[in-house]
Order: structure tokens, then C-alpha cells, then sequence
């Protein structure tokens, strides 16, 4: 499949000299048009192998085609036809955004003729029309996004990457940002590889989602179809006196798994249970609640069935480990 | 706390802060060793000019490391102080009961510890390559206080400029500035041999000949009492001048913040 | 063309920000012209020293050590960016848009060669203001100041070489004291035959002394082996050239 606009990457690894297999053999394929939402918590290798598609790093093994082209092979083919915003925005403080822009075009050979009239129009669309000739190094976190999606765009690259676009940004910018990317993919028919490590983000954009960890993924399919594949939900219960938790999670414990947490009891569901057997169950011993609730299930709990641990635990747990993981 | 204690324990913190920067004690013992030797052998031919005071220039530029280096304690003591300013550790000292002059005399500590290291150091190399002191051991003490002299006075202009500032960045700035000072004085030539009138008069206009000249004095002419009383005075006139200016900086600073 | 276009790119990136930022330009403008001032101004009698032979006069003498060391200092200042960019993140986007990123050193080194015009050009007319003589004609001229672009690349290759090997600017004091060395080891304010012990012994083989004989014979009119030092410097531009061609392989591989 390896189609104008997809990727295709077939065991591919990188090892860092001293340091562990940062990603550790991965195959996955993104079909032209697709927004892939490639999940994972801090130092899984997201943005590692986001490094290796996009030709600034190479691989130690396995082998990667962009575009239908080979990312080793054919570096300049690839970053011809590739828009790359990455996790740092990479801005020179000094330069202004239309500074950047001209630059960036000129970099991607757009035909002179076409550079301002590219520049004003990306600058309208992202926002920064205002702010368009002041220096890069005043502008607030959420303006550098736009800016390093803009000069992704000069080119209008038929393949975008986003490094985690939306972290550090606050909820009004990144509702923007989703809207942005989803149009990109809707009017242009751009294919967005996406790496992220908002779940909600994953589940908001993306058609089908790639779980990574520790280098390897764990998962892959359209967020629907991972969470269907888990299946079962989960009921979570807020005991009125704290004193009863233990004979509530004994209770719950009769219709299923219970899961790891702190603030309240929880199990997963055995196939056929139902909320309102929960109910009578507690009833019948007289044990009273705060709150309790079924949920469906989310990519949390995909990530937690398929590595034992929740995305936000693995990210914590990540921040401990210096030295695994991403670039 | 007497102040003395203050002092001491400002001096404690300021010295183990120099000693654990190697980036603040190496270029100052080694850039100035670095120019005299370039100096020394390219220059000796200087020393066949009619009135040239000595025949060994390595003797005549060896009063330069001495002001080069106080010249580097001033960058070193106001990037320091800028730091503390920036990183709020100056508040931190401020809300203590420390007074305000232990507390500026106590952060030049580590500039007067270096100082006297980079004296030494110099003293050393000199003797090592076989340079004579016109003044003998007398001499060679007048110019170790005089080294620490230097140091303070050229630290508390750093510390003038770091509370007036309070940016290391700005501090750096000024290196330059200095490094005129230094350049367009009778660093590499007796005044009276510098050929170009503008500069002649620029370097007799400069108060750093002068320092370099006491110095100078005790290396290849003995004692001078004219040189060394205007190199000791011009460095006391910088110096007290200098800690005016800091100390009412430091107030209007620590008012402010 | 797309390389052009990125060598372009780069080059006007850096040039615009030295220009549009006093910071950047000041130094590497007026360190040179203070040097002038100070080896001119102040050591003008050495060249009544018995045996110092140059009829231009000492201006001129110092005039070509200036030009040559601005030169070099002009592309180690260059590689200073480099090293900045790398560390920053911003290289990233150049080598991210880069079809062909040789155009990117190349890129630099056009910056690194604009930045030493305007600082020669400047040096020049203040030289040309205090009285400097010149003896050689529009050839030499032409000759001096090709031989300092010479040097300008050599600087800015090994420097940008180091920079992207390091990719911080920390390894500044790596690109520096190398070439400070070199230049400062060599005739710098009497001809060689003037110069005595080791420095004679360290300049006799130091290249740059080669070099600045050939300068300053350029501004006198009698410049001697002419050749030899175009080819001098043509080597080490090359070997230079290769050495930051293989940094740049490095930072590639590295992931910049």
C-alpha cells in the first residue's frame, strides 16, 4: 500500500547508542487521507519514530516509506511532499512569523510569485494576521503552535505529522487546532499521522489509533473498534461512609474484575451482568452510596487491558525512568 | 549575629559558589598567562626601541595579567550577584536580619579569594620563567595586596552594575567596555614610546595605565613611590567610588523588591 | 534550483537576523576595528625597530593581520549561529524543509562571507582614513581580499564542523581557541625574522604566518608566494569544507 499519500512502516527499530530500543520493531500502515493517532504515554517512542518518518533520524533497522517513498533512501522526496509540526516549535525568537514563512517557502521551493499571497493566507488562517511582523520571541505558547502549523503548510504537503500539537495549549486553542486538522483532511485530503498523548484527543480525530509502548505497539484499530474490543464497561462506586469500601468492593467483586483506584470502587463488568443486579446485591447488604456509575469503556481502559497500567500511570512512571524513551 | 559573622558566612557561600565554577576560575588564571606569552615573544623586538625601560619584555608585560584578571572578578562578581538577583536568592538574604554593607562585602568574598589565587598564580608563572623583581620580597607583597586591592575595588563595580542591572546578560554587555579600558592604556608600551598622539593621550587619560604602571614599577624599576601612589590611588579612588554607587544601588533594590 | 533556493533561504535568514539585531553584528564589527586601533595606535613605534622592513607603514602592517583575523573570526562567529540553532531546535526546521541539506552549510557559509564584507568594508575605509598607504595595485587588492574570503570560509568550516558535531553552543570555546591560537601565533606585530624563541619556531610553521606574508606583501605591492598561499588556503578550505560536510552527516545521524 504504499500509495501517494500513506505511510507504510515495516519493523522498524531505533536503539540509541547507551540507551534502550527507543522504538522496538514496529509495522503499521496509514492510508492516504487518514488522520492516525499514534497514543502513547512520555517516553514510549512516539516521537521517535515521528523523527524516523520524517527523515531527521535514522533507523537502526526495518524499513519505512512515506508517500512511497524511503525514508532513508529518498530523504528529499519525502520531506518535499511532508508538513512537519513538531513537539518544540523550533522558531527563531528573532524572526517575525512572516519572516518565517518567506523563509520556509523559499526553503520548500514555492514559486516566488505565490510566497505572499501563501504567507497572508496561512497567516489569516491560523490567526496571526495581527501579529504577523511582530518577533516571534513575544509571542505566547499557543500563537508558536499556529505559527509551526502554518509553515507545515507552506508547501501544502500532501502528508502531515503533528508531535503532540495540542500539549502546553489551552482548551479553546486546542478545539481549534482539531477543527484545523480535521479540515485539512477534509478539504485537502491531507493524511495527518498524529502522535498524542490526550486519549480525548485520540478519540476526537483520529479514524484509527496506534497504542505504543515501551517501543511496541500494543494495539491498533479505530477507537471504536479498540473499545469494543474490550468490550465490557466498568461500574465505579463512591461509598457514603468510607468504612463500607471493603464490603463494597466485595460486593462488586461478585460481578467482575476489580480494577485499580483510589478514590472509588471499581470493577469490570462479567459478560451479562447488569447495572441493576449491582444494585440489589448492595441493597441486600445494606450498603449505602455516593455515586455510582457505569462507563463505557475508553482508550484508558485499552491501554490499561493491553499493558496493565493507565496511560497516566505509565506516564508518571516514565518521568521516573529518565533515559527510556523518546526523543 | 555581629556583622563580622555575617560577613564571614556571606564570604563562606560566596567562595564555595567561585570554587565549584570552574568556567569563572580557569579563563581568568589562563587567558591573561595565554596573551602575556604571545605578547612577550612577539613584542620582544619593542624592547631594541631607544628608551625602552627594560630588556625583557616578558618583565615589562607581566603587570598586565595582574589588571587583566581584576577585570574578570568584575565580570565574575556581577554575573554572580545578577544570578542571585534573578534567581530571588537576594530576597532570600534580604529577609534575614543581615545588614546592608555585610551583605555587599560578603558577596565580593569569592572575587577576593580569586583574586589573590590569580595574583599568585601570576607572581608564579614570572618567577618561574626567570623574570627578576626590581623591589625583591618587599615588593612582591605590595603587589599581592595590591592584586586583592584590585580585585575588590574592580568587584564592586561589578556589583554596582549587577544591582543597578540585575541581568547577568547586561553584565556581559559590558566586557567589552573593559576590555577597551585595557587595550588603550600603556599595556603594550610606555606612554612615552606610543607614537600615535590620540592614543598617547588616551592611555594617559586612563586610569588602568596607571595601575599597570605601579605594578610595572615593582617588577622592572624597584620602588617608585610615584607610580605606586597613583596606581594605589587611582584603585582606592575606583574602589570607594564603586562601593558608594553599589551600596546605594543594593538599597534602591532591595526597597524595590 | 531547490538547492540555490535553500542556500538562499539560509543565508538570508541569518544575514536579516545579524542585521536587524545589533547584538549580533556590533561584536563582530567592532572587535576588529578596536584591534586595529590598539595594534595600530599603540604599538606604532615598533616599527622602528632595527630590521622591520615593510614601507607601507605600520597601519597598513597591522591593517592585514586585522583583515585576515576578522576574516576567520567573522566564520567562527558564523558557526556560533550554527551551534545556537542546533541547540535551540530551529535547525530542525532547516534540515525538516531541506530537500538537500549540504544547501544548508552552504547556506551559512554565504552568511558567514556577507557578515565579513560588511566588517572588511568598514575596516577598510577607517584604514584608508587614518593615512593607510598601499603600494600594490588593483590586482593585489583584489588579491588580499580574495585570500581573506579564504580565510573566511576556512573559519566558518571548521567551526560550523564542531557545531554540528556538538550541536551547543558551549563547544564555542572549541571553535574559538583554535583559530585565537593559530592567528596569534604567527607575525602578528613584527615580520618573522623579528621574532625570537619559541614563537619564531611556532610561526615558522604556522600557516597563517604564511599567509599574512603574502597579505601584507599584496598591500605593498611585492607579495611573494602568491601561489603557494592560494593554494594553502584553497587545501585547508577543502579540508574544511569536508570536515563540516561529515558534521553535518554526524548531526543527521544524531537525529539533530
Amino acid at each position: 500500500m504504499s500509495a501517494a499519500n500513506g505511510i507504510e512502516v515495516v519493523g522498524l527499530v531505533r536503539e540509541y547508542r547507551k540507551g534502550p530500543r527507543a522504538v522496538d520493531g514496529i509495522d503499521l500502515s496509514v492510508a492516504p487521507g487518514e488522520i492516525y493517532g499514534f497514543l502513547g504515554p512520555n517516553g514510549a517512542g512516539k516521537s521517535t519514530t515521528v523523527h524516523v518518518l520524517t527523515t531527521l533520524l535514522p533507523p537502526t533497522a526495518g524499513t519505512a516509506r512515506v508517500g512511497g517513498f524511503d525514508v532513508v533512501k529518498e530523504g528529499p522526496k519525502v520531506r518535499s511532499i511532508i508538513g512537519v509540526a513538531l513537539q518544540e516549535a523550533a522558531l527563531d525568537p528573532l524572526l517575525t512569523a512572516r519572516d518565517h514563512l518567506r523563509l520556509q517557502a523559499t526553503l520548500q521551493s514555492v514559486p516566488k510569485s505565490e510566497r505572499r499571497a501563501r504567507a497572508d493566507e496561512l497567516l489569516e488562517r491560523v490567526g496571526l494576521a495581527d501579529a504577523a511582523d511582530r518577533k516571534v520571541q513575544g509571542y505566547s505558547g499557543g500563537m508558536k503552535r499556529r505559527l509551526d502549523l502554518a509553515l507545515a503548510l507552506v508547501h501544502r504537503p500532501r502528508i502531515l505529522f503533528l508531535d503532540e500539537p495540542t500539549t502546553g495549549l489551552d482548551p479553546q486553542s486546542r478545539t481549534a487546532l482539531w477543527e484545523e486538522v480535521a479540515r485539512l483532511r477534509r478539504e485537502d485530503g491531507v493524511t495527518v499521522f498524529l502522535t498524542t498523548q490526550y486519549l480525548e484527543e485520540a478519540d476526537v480525530l483520529a479514524d484509527r489509533v496506534g497504542i505504543i509502548d515501551h517501543g511496541r505497539i500494543v494495539a491498533e484499530g479505530s477507537p471504536a473498534a479498540l473499545k469494543d474490543e474490550i468490550g465490557r464497561p466498568s461500574v465505579h462506586a463512591i461509598p457514603c461512609d468510607e468504612r463500607d469500601r471493603e464490603a463494597i468492593a466485595r460486593v462488586l467483586g461478585r460481578f467482575g474484575e476489580p480494577l485499580g483506584s483510589t478514590r472509588d470502587v471499581a470493577v469490570r463488568l462479567r459478560e451479562g451482568v447488569g447495572l441493576a443486579d449491582i444494585v440489589r446485591a448492595l441493597d441486600a447488604e445494606g450498603l449505602t452510596l455516593l455515586d455510582l456509575e457505569l462507563r463505557a469503556p475508553t482508550l484508558d481502559d485499552v491501554f490499561l487491558a493491553k499493558t496493565g497500567r493507565t496511560l497516566e500511570g505509565a506516564a508518571e512512571e516514565a518521568e521516573v525512568e529518565p533515559g527510556r524513551g523518546g526523543v | 549575629m555581629s556583622a563580622w559573622a555575617q560577613i564571614g558566612a556571606i564570604v563562606r557561600r560566596s567562595v564555595t559558589r567561585t570554587a565549584r565554577q570552574p568556567a569563572s576560575i580557569i579563563p581568568p588564571l589562563v587567558f591573561p598567562v595565554a596573551l602575556l606569552a604571545v605578547n612577550a615573544g612577539g613584542l620582544r623586538a619593542s624592547t631594541e626601541l631607544p628608551g625602552f625601560p627594560t630588556t625583557s619584555f616578558l618583565a615589562f608585560a607581566l603587570a598586565v595579567p595582574f589588571i587583566q584578571g581584576a577585570l574578570f572578578s568584575t565580570m565574575n562578581a556581577g554575573t554572580d550577584l545578577a544570578r542571585d538577583i534573578q534567581t530571588g536568592f537576594l530576597n532570600r538574604l534580604s529577609l534575614t536580619s543581615l545588614r546592608d554593607w555585610p551583605l555587599l562585602l560578603g558577596q565580593l568574598g569569592g572575587v577576593v579569594v580569586l583574586g589573590t589565587v590569580q595574583a599568585v598564580f601570576y607572581l608564579t608563572v614570572g618567577l618561574v620563567v626567570g623574570v627578576r623583581f626590581e623591589s625583591g620580597v618587599p615588593g612582591i607583597l605590595v603587589l599581592l595586596l595590591f592584586g586583592v586591592i584590585i580585585a575588590l575595588a574592580f568587584g564592586a563595580v561589578g556589583a554596582w552594575l549587577a544591582f543597578r542591572t540585575g541581568s547577568g546578560e547586561a553584565i556581559q554587555a559590558f566586557f567589552p567596555v573593559f576590555f577597551v579600558f585595557l587595550f588603550i592604556s600603556s599595556m603594550n608600551a610606555p606612554r612615552n614610546l606610543i607614537g600615535v598622539d590620540w592614543f598617547r593621550i588616551a592611555a594617559t587619560l586612563n586610569p588602568v595605565s596607571y595601575m599597570i604602571e605601579a605594578v610595572r614599577s615593582l617588577i622592572i624599576t624597584g620602588w617608585d613611590w610615584q607610580a605606586l601612589g597613583l596606581g594605589f590611588g587611582f584603585v582606592t579612588a575606583i574602589g570607594v567610588a564603586a562601593f558608594a554607587l553599589a551600596a546605594r544601588a543594593m538599597r534602591t533594590r532591595l526597597t524595590r523588591t | 534550483m531547490r538547492r540555490w533556493n535553500v542556500v538562499s533561504g539560509v543565508a538570508w535568514r541569518t544575514l536579516k537576523n545579524a542585521l536587524t539585531n545589533p547584538q549580533i553584528l556590533l561584536p563582530t564589527m567592532l572587535f576588529p576595528l578596536f584591534f586595529f586601533t590598539a595594534f595600530a595606535g599603540g604599538l606604532s613605534q615598533v616599527s622602528k625597530v632595527p630590521g622591520f622592513d615593510f614601507p607601507p607603514g605600520y597601519t597598513a602592517f597591522q591593517f592585514v593581520f586585522v583583515l585576515l583575523q576578522a576574516a576567520a573570526f567573522g566564520g567562527v562567529f558564523t558557526g556560533f549561529g550554527v551551534a545556537r540553532d542546533f541547540e535551540g531546535g530551529f535547525a530542525k526546521r532547516l534540515l525538516l524543509a531541506a530537500p538537500h541539506r549540504s544547501g544548508i552549510v552552504l547556506g551559512y557559509a554565504l552568511a558567514a562571507l556577507g557578515r565579513w564584507a560588511i566588517t572588511a568594508a568598514l575596516l577598510t575605509v577607517v584604514a584608508l582614513l587614518v593615512g593607510m598607504e598601499v603600494g600594490g595595485g588593483a590586482v593585489d587588492v583584489v588579491g588580499l581580499y580574495t585570500l581573506a574570503m579564504l580565510v573566511n570560509f576556512c573559519g566558518y568550516f571548521w567551526a560550523a564542523g564542531i557545531a554540528m558535531r556538538f550541536r551547543t553552543i558551549q563547544a564555542a570555546p572549541l571553535m574559538q581557541m583554535p583559530v585565537f591560537l593559530v592567528l596569534f601565533f604567527a607575525p602578528v606585530y613584527v615580520p618573522l625574522s623579528l621574532l625570537e624563541g619559541w614563537l619564531r619556531t611556532v610561526a615558522s610553521v604556522n600557516p597563517i604566518t604564511y599567509l599574512l606574508e603574502t597579505g601584507r606583501g599584496f598591500v605593498a605591492g611585492d607579495a611573494p608566494h602568491v601561489l603557494g598561499a592560494f593554494a594553502l588556503a584553497l587545501a585547508f578550505g577543502c579540508l574544511f569544507w569536508l570536515w563540516s560536510f561529515r558534521g553535518l552527516r554526524s548531526a543527521e545521524a544524531a537525529g539533530a
